[in-house]
């Protein structure tokens, strides 16, 4: 009887293996299966990666003939896709540089630019937390650790406890390069070590609204009605600006950028098509659900 | 004829039972050889002074492994120094002490513990543990390494409880009479002659306890902060720190594959394999130099 007991544990046992072996086996055929010609190509940042992954999707429900290939590897990859002509569309998280588009008339391109949202990053803290503005530069202090105590910027006589994403995050390198180096590629500043990495937004949402010591970021969508937000300055004389949609779409708060995608040439066709639909109310609820904001400026 | 398909039915199961047997040798050869191979170029590729430095911020090439080893070192140590005794105790108790009708009541609700998903453990530790020791302890956050010892303990008692009981219940009941009706106390029983009876059995739940701590990753990851940071004091012992596990698990999903990250993350796991590797083997010669000594004595 007792024999009979293992013999089934073994047999599931081989198909695993056996499972294991196979599926070992097929995935480079999969991997190297070529996409249909037909599909438009769409590549670039990483930032938009799973925004222009999650339209890609929405989309395909839409229009099941379309067929939309979303790939990664940096705004740079993207545009220097497009002007070697092997995407239709590139996405980026900057503006395309006057070099690249030299190089892509040169090649005979006209890179045509659509803003498609908005990425702002919020500062974020207790609603019991008495500091309502910093500056960039206070900002970079707080997160690289040089101040840390709340009494330095003017709050309590608390410990700062600095809140970030994990450095896999588009939001964590964003917020390193604009933020802590203040947009200055020579500056090598790094994050403080004692900075928590949270592997989610709901981690630093969650943090933040039970630690009145706390100070993080992430992106406006993530942030809800009971976190504070910090208004921010350029420099201690002029203005401050809370993040909301309007002072995004209006240009005035620091800490934010457009999101592009560029075609070659005006689009035609399918990739008009997409491109519409992508500015339109549908693609751009996409955009909000994600933690973007949306160009509609609602 | 009947005889004979019944050897033959013996035959096939003594070798099945063989090639399972072999295989799990073998995976655990090949596990190892391929973290190897992932692992290794990390060594060639980054210089030693730089995999010992105490800075980890991979994105820009900072591959410090101090502050991962420290880490989980300190979390792992801790919840075993709280769970250890504790989960001894607990199966004493249950096996030895209680009454038998107790006993079938709390057995199975130790098991139903060591059934609670870890991403549960560690969501009821970031929303409840973390802002409780906060306050309690009055330290800037509750995302510590302290908070992971807590929580990794009471993941570990259920293992540890579970099989330390059973291996008690496995010693013959013939060797407490002896025991007894040479006048020692119920105290002296469990501690002269049950405890040393079942002595590798609990070697092994205690291990398998220590293993469930070093291994965890979730619950870590999510009540730990993350922060790479070397702890030195025992003050940072209140701070959060970054563990092996929750580094591995963070960042694989995201790095560029044969890159030197990548290849530093499979040296993080090859290291973690190490460390338990030889856990194990000190357990193991812990058990079979005493088991020695005990023949020496008897014979």
């Amino acid at each position: 009887m007792r024999y009979r007991k293992v013999f089934p544990t073994l047999v599931v046992f081989l198909i695993f293996v056996c499972g294991l072996i196979l599926n070992g086996c097929s995935q480079p055929a999969t991997s190297s299966a070529e996409a249909p010609t037909s599909a438009i190509q769409n590549k670039g940042s990483d930032t938009i990666v799973n925004l222009a992954l999650a339209w890609a999707e929405y989309y395909r429900q839409i229009r099941p003939d379309v067929d939309i290939a979303v790939t990664g590897g940096g705004s740079g990859t993207g545009i220097a896709a497009l002007v070697n002509g092997t995407v239709d569309i590139a996405n980026a998280s900057r503006e395309i540089k006057d070099k690249e588009l030299e190089s892509a008339r040169a090649n005979g391109i006209e890179p045509v630019e659509f803003v498609i949202a908005r990425d702002a990053i919020a500062i974020v803290v207790h609603p019991s937390n008495p500091v309502d503005k910093l500056t960039i530069q206070q900002i970079s202090d707080i997160f690289s650790g040089k101040i840390t105590r709340w009494s330095e910027v003017g709050g309590e006589d608390r410990p700062i406890v600095l809140l970030s994403r994990e450095t896999n995050s588009g939001t964590h390198v964003y917020f390193l390069e604009e933020v802590i180096r203040k947009g200055d590629s020579e500056d090598k500043t790094l994050f403080s070590s004692d900075t928590l990495l949270l592997s989610s937004s709901e981690g630093i949402g969650t943090e933040v609204r039970q630690n009145p010591n706390a100070i993080g970021y992430d992106g406006l969508g993530y942030v809800t009605d009971d976190m504070k937000t910090i208004a921010v300055g350029v420099s201690p004389d002029q203005p401050y600006w809370e993040p909301t949609v309007e002072t995004v779409n209006q240009g005035h708060y620091p800490i934010a950028r457009e999101l592009y995608m560029y075609t070659a040439g005006e689009p035609q066709g399918q990739i008009k098509e997409y491109l519409d639909w992508i500015l339109g109310p549908e693609a751009q609820q996409i955009v909000l659900d994600l933690g973007f904001v949306s160009v509609n400026g609602d | 004829m009947k005889l004979k398909s019944v050897s033959l039915f013996e035959f096939l199961i003594e070798r099945a039972i063989q090639v399972a047997g072999i295989s799990a040798i073998v995976l655990v050869a090949l596990i190892f050889l391929f973290l190897i191979k992932e692992g290794t170029p990390a060594f060639f590729e980054i210089s030693l002074t730089s995999l010992f430095s105490a800075r980890w911020y991979p994105i820009e090439d900072y591959f410090g492994l101090l502050p991962l080893i420290m880490g989980s070192l300190i979390v792992t140590i801790g919840a075993a120094v709280i769970a250890l005794p504790l989960g001894l105790a607990t199966a004493i108790f249950i096996a030895e002490i209680v009454p038998s009708w107790a006993r079938e009541i709390l057995k199975p609700f130790v098991e139903v513990l060591a059934g609670i998903p870890s991403v549960v453990i560690g969501f009821i530790g970031m929303l409840v543990f973390a802002p409780a020791i906060r306050v309690a302890l009055d330290i800037p956050t509750g995302l510590t390494a302290f908070t992971g010892v807590l929580l990794l303990a009471w993941m570990a008692l259920p293992t540890i409880v579970s099989v330390a009981e059973d291996v008690l219940d496995a010693v013959p009941k013939t060797y407490r009479d002896a025991g007894l009706a040479l006048g020692m106390t119920h105290w002296q029983v469990i501690w002269r002659i049950v405890l040393p009876a079942g002595r590798s059995g609990i070697l092994t739940a205690l291990m398998l306890g220590v293993g469930r701590a070093i291994g965890e990753t979730m619950t870590v990851m999510m009540v730990t902060g993350n922060a790479a940071r070397v702890p030195l004091t025992p003050r940072d012992f209140f701070m959060p720190v970054r563990t092996m596990t929750a580094t591995i698990a963070a960042e694989m999903g995201e790095v560029a594959q044969g890159s030197p990250h990548y290849h530093v993350l499979f040296a993080v796991g090859l290291t973690l394999f190490v460390i338990t590797f030889i856990v194990n083997m000190a357990a193991a010669m812990v058990v079979f130099r005493q088991t020695k000594r005990a023949e020496r004595m008897l014979s």
